[in-house]
């Protein structure tokens, strides 16, 4: 066991708990907030990668980690374009939820359609 | 067991529990709290794993800018929250645990199995390093070696910001984003605002300056501009500018726009687009890192400010 194996498995069970936020979270904030830490495992395992590649007196193999770091600006990005657009979905109805059904209350009414 | 393996399995645990906690929390404010912490913690991995240059971009970006951005927005979007009675029920919970359980085990499996010895392109990287002249492989891979990649997560950035301002209602196209900050003027925000930006320059310009040999470069030197930029905003000494001036729009493209001219001049002057002929190649990745670093600064402000909310003109 060494420890890019301990990091290795870390990053599984991060991107694992990311999906499961995901999937059972209903607001859409807490499915960005899931989302990202989904996303975090992910850049981790390729860290992980890189530090099993280590040679030539690198630390790790500097292009999955280049690959990470245009991966984390990336995610900034998106995650900044998806709160514009619950902020946007907040303006018009009034409820910041991803519920259709009637329970989206009174206000939402007429303003969806 | 050694001492360090010891200390990474704790910190893996701890790490693992703060982001537990951030999935399993009640409400939306603290688990962002949560998360912030979190990606602080994640860079001590990060560091361990021996990517300093990456923990640096997760510090700033993963865990500082990205929480910035969904404070303000829990904060925002509090009274629009749906109620935690809309959770699911407990079958729904069940099977996505289950299939949470299983992406994460075969994640896990392919850890325990990745081939040894393992693939590595870091003696390539150390061979061609000298025809770049710079000492940070990172920085190397992210301006040379993998040129197009950066230059299109610039244009990413671009079309991402392009999306958020898109979102402004139609009277307001072309305003200033998110609403006039107020506050004290002789509080510690504004205080801070005031004494923090010359120390934050000039560090964020010698985290670019130092990125050619040592962990650094344009994102986070970019990052912390706009950290700075953003403080001074927040504490109302500056308005975030309107989205239609002319000036902005052309910080905006210079990073992408020299990229695309060195690299179409690299098609002309050498034999490959973005090739660098080697005698110049360290001077035109500067020229590049200088540019792109005014464009991420300025992209990153603005994606945390958000679409345009006032009128132009008031």
């Amino acid at each position: 066991m060494s420890t890019a194996t301990v990091f290795g498995l870390f990053s599984a069970v991060a991107a694992g708990l990311g999906l499961y936020g995901l999937i059972t979270n209903p607001q859409p904030l807490r499915k960005i907030l899931a989302f990202n830490l989904l996303g975090s495992g992910v850049f981790l395992f390729f860290g992980v990668v890189a530090r099993r590649g280590a040679a030539a007196g690198f630390g790790g193999d500097p292009v999955p980690q280049a690959m990470v770091i245009t991966g984390i600006v990336v995610a900034f990005s998106a995650t900044a374009l998806a709160v514009a657009l619950v902020w946007r979905l907040f303006q018009e109805t009034g409820r910041a939820t991803l519920n259709s059904d009637a329970s989206a209350g009174a206000r939402a009414s007429g303003a969806d359609r | 067991m050694t001492i360090a393996l010891a200390l990474d399995a704790g910190l893996a645990v701890l790490v693992l529990a703060v982001a537990s906690w951030t999935v399993g929390a009640r409400a939306t404010f603290p688990a962002v709290v949560g998360f912030v912490s979190y990606g602080l913690l994640l860079t001590l991995v990060w560091v361990r794993l021996g990517a300093v240059d990456v923990a640096l971009t997760e510090a700033a970006i993963g865990s500082g800018l990205t929480g910035a951005l969904l404070l303000g927005a829990a904060a925002r979007l509090r009274a629009g929250e749906a109620p935690a009675e809309e959770r699911p029920g407990a079958i729904l919970r069940l099977v996505a645990a289950a299939l949470s359980a299983t992406v994460a085990a075969a994640l896990a499996a392919a850890v325990l199995f990745l081939p040894d010895p393992a693939p590595t392109l870091a003696p390539a990287a150390a061979e061609n390093a000298a025809a770049t002249g710079l000492g940070n492989p990172v920085t190397n891979v992210l301006m040379a070696f993998r040129a197009m990649d950066t230059m299109l997560e610039k244009v990413v950035l671009l079309l991402a910001l392009v999306g958020v301002w898109s979102l402004a209602p139609d009277p307001l196209w072309g305003g200033r984003p998110s609403p006039s900050h107020q506050s004290d003027p002789h509080g510690v925000l504004a205080f801070l605002a005031r004494l923090l930006p010359p120390v934050g320059i000039v560090v964020g310009i010698y985290i670019l300056w130092a990125g050619a040999d040592h962990p650094g470069g344009a994102f986070q030197g970019g990052t912390i501009l706009a950290a700075m930029w953003l403080l001074v905003m927040m504490a109302g000494l500056t308005e975030p500018p309107p989205v239609s001036r002319r000036r902005l729009r052309l910080v905006l493209i210079a990073g992408p726009a020299v990229f695309l001219i060195v690299g179409l001049g690299g098609l002309w002057l050498d034999d490959a687009f973005l090739a660098y002929p080697v005698a110049y190649a360290k001077p035109l990745i500067l020229v590049i890192e200088f540019a792109m670093t005014l464009t991420i600064a300025a992209t990153l402000g603005l994606l945390l400010a958000g679409p345009p909310e006032r009128k132009l003109g008031r």
